[in-house]
């Protein structure tokens, strides 16, 4: 296990080396919770769907864990463009176990980030609905991480380059963002938000959190925690998939 | 498997990239503790010869063997036999020098009581101990160099890969280099598999060559054997004899490649 800590330990010292990441990472989820969150709170009093901050506070989270997520996740790719991918890939251990070094120490950092947003959330007047709660979305909170940042590991050890981050990022990682019910409920959004949000697992996970944060749901726990059980071992077992075929 | 079966093992391997014939048909067997020079023009196949026995690459036809673990099929296996120094860079720069060779170490199972005092010893002998807190990010070429041929003899395989462990050393560090080579092949029966485009290292240290040019291995043996084969003086002469004395259109290509990686380091 000395392999795997090691492999953590590196994620955990880039990231506290630039701190300027960690800002950056916490900036843009802070932007829609100040500027959607006031802007759009009396709009969304209006129509009578109660308090729109408290609302998109779980979504803000899941947008965190995401971004960071994936982008972590694809560190993997950074690693190959910059040769240190070799250093790791010869090690006399198994794929497996520079995976999960890999996978732990993005979602370690992913995790923290979520959780940098809740304490802001609570520092601008956010309270959860009730406290019990709190462990429950700490564990759908660290369940996203792990599924997020493997997708990106798999997603890394697909592209070659830079402009592939990119392109996975504006087709795949945003749309997957705002088709989800992270910014707006389901419950009377337009048909075709409504089933694209549907199908999105990301919704179930947005869906858990607020859940625990709040009280509200849409799909109902169980299904949520199945769908984001689900996506964590689907995201796994592709991370898992790809990283051994991946050639240095 | 006894001792004299050979601990590296290829035979006709194949690697092509779409139209590109990189190895064609390479075949050599190398004794144990034996130390093992490959030589060839840019864009000759080393490089790709020595990612295909190192896991990194696969064969598109052919055999390797490690230390008897077939490369393609038990690459866990073959993966424990060896260690490596690329010849592209792959150090992190965001971790100092320390770190960067605590994280091989630990790794590549370096005892835990023995990763402090062999760091020491190899960063000294590269002369870097003095700089061990500093990021790797602010070091020059030379010294991030010199750290990866430290990290390189970190862990004491039982194969060593050197892809051009030389390149932008200097004339010290090139001499400490060898010498320190030479003895881990002499105490520890090391085997030591280089590339190098200075003839004169491959003439001093190696005890076998083999020169390979456009995919395929033109003729092998010691520097003696090789001068008396080519009826030349000394290995100089024998390799352009047997490789021509034409500029490769891969030089220009690997000029190329040469620039991007110093603009990547300049950042
Ligand atoms: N990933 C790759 N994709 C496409 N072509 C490649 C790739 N790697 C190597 N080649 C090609 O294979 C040939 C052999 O390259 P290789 O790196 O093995 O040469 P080398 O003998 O190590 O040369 P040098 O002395 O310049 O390091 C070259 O023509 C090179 O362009
Ligand atoms: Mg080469």
């Amino acid at each position: 296990m000395a392999e795997v800590y090691i492999l953590w330990w590196r994620h955990m010292k880039r990231y506290l080396r630039t701190r300027s990441r960690i800002i950056g990472a916490v900036g843009q989820p802070l932007l829609f919770l100040l500027a959607l969150g006031y802007g759009l709170g009396s709009v969304y009093k209006q129509a009578g769907q109660g308090n729109y901050l408290h609302f998109l506070v779980a979504g803000v989270i899941l947008q965190t864990i995401l971004f960071s997520g994936v982008f972590w996740g694809m560190q993997i790719l950074f690693d190959k463009r910059f040769g240190f991918l070799k250093e790791m890939m010869v090690a006399p251990i198994s794929r497996l176990r520079i995976l999960l070094g890999n996978a732990l120490g993005g979602a370690t950092i992913s995790l923290f980030q979520g959780a940098l947003v809740f304490i802001i959330a609570l520092a601008i007047g956010f309270r959860p609905d009730n406290w019990a709660l709190f462990p429950l979305a700490a564990l759908i909170m660290l369940i996203l991480s792990l599924a997020l940042t493997s997708f990106g590991a798999g997603l890394a050890s697909m592209v070659d380059d830079f402009q592939g981050f990119q392109a996975i990022n504006n087709f795949l990682v945003f749309p997957l963002f705002f088709l989800s019910s992270a910014l707006y409920p389901l419950t009377n959004a337009p048909e075709l938000l409504r089933i694209l949000g549907t199908i999105n697992p990301l919704s179930y996970g947005v869906d858990a959190l607020r859940y625990s944060l709040i009280g509200e749901t849409h799909f109902g726990l169980a299904k949520d925690m199945l769908i984001i059980g689900l996506t964590l071992v689907v995201c796994v077992w592709f991370a898992v998939n790809r990283f051994n075929r991946l050639q240095v | 498997m006894s001792m004299s079966a050979p601990i590296i093992e290829v035979r006709d391997v194949v690697k092509t990239f779409g139209k590109i014939k990189a190895v064609d048909r390479v075949s050599f067997a190398i004794k144990r503790g034996e130390i093992f020079a490959f030589l060839g023009p840019n864009g000759a196949g080393k490089s790709t010869t020595i990612k295909m026995l190192t896991t990194m690459l696969r064969p598109t036809a052919g055999e390797l063997y490690l230390d008897g673990h077939d490369v393609t099929r038990e690459q866990a296996k073959a993966r424990k036999s060896f260690g490596i120094v690329f010849q592209d860079p792959a150090v992190e720069e965001e971790l100092t020098a320390y770190e960067n060779m605590l994280f091989h170490a630990v790794l590549y199972g370096v005892p835990k009581a023995e990763q402090q005092p062999r760091i020491r010893k190899l960063m000294a002998l590269v002369d870097l101990w003095e700089r061990k807190d500093s990021l790797v990010r602010t070091f020059s070429g030379g010294m991030r160099r010199r750290l990866e041929v430290a990290r390189g003899l970190l862990h004491h395989p039982k194969i060593l890969f050197l892809d051009e462990p030389t390149l932008g050393l200097d004339t010290q560090t090139r001499n400490i280099l060898w010498n320190y080579v030479r003895k881990l092949s002499q105490n520890e029966g090391m085997t030591i598999f280089f590339t190098t485009h200075y003839l004169d290292e491959a003439e001093d240290v190696a005890q076998r060559i083999a020169i390979i040019d456009h995919g395929k291995i033109v003729a092998t043996g010691t520097a003696a054997q090789l001068a008396k084969q080519t009826k030349t003086k000394n290995l100089e002469e024998a390799y352009l004899k047997l490789t021509g004395e034409g500029i490769r259109d891969e030089v220009s290509e690997d000029f190329n490649g040469l620039n991007v990686r110093s603009v990547m380091r300049g950042r």
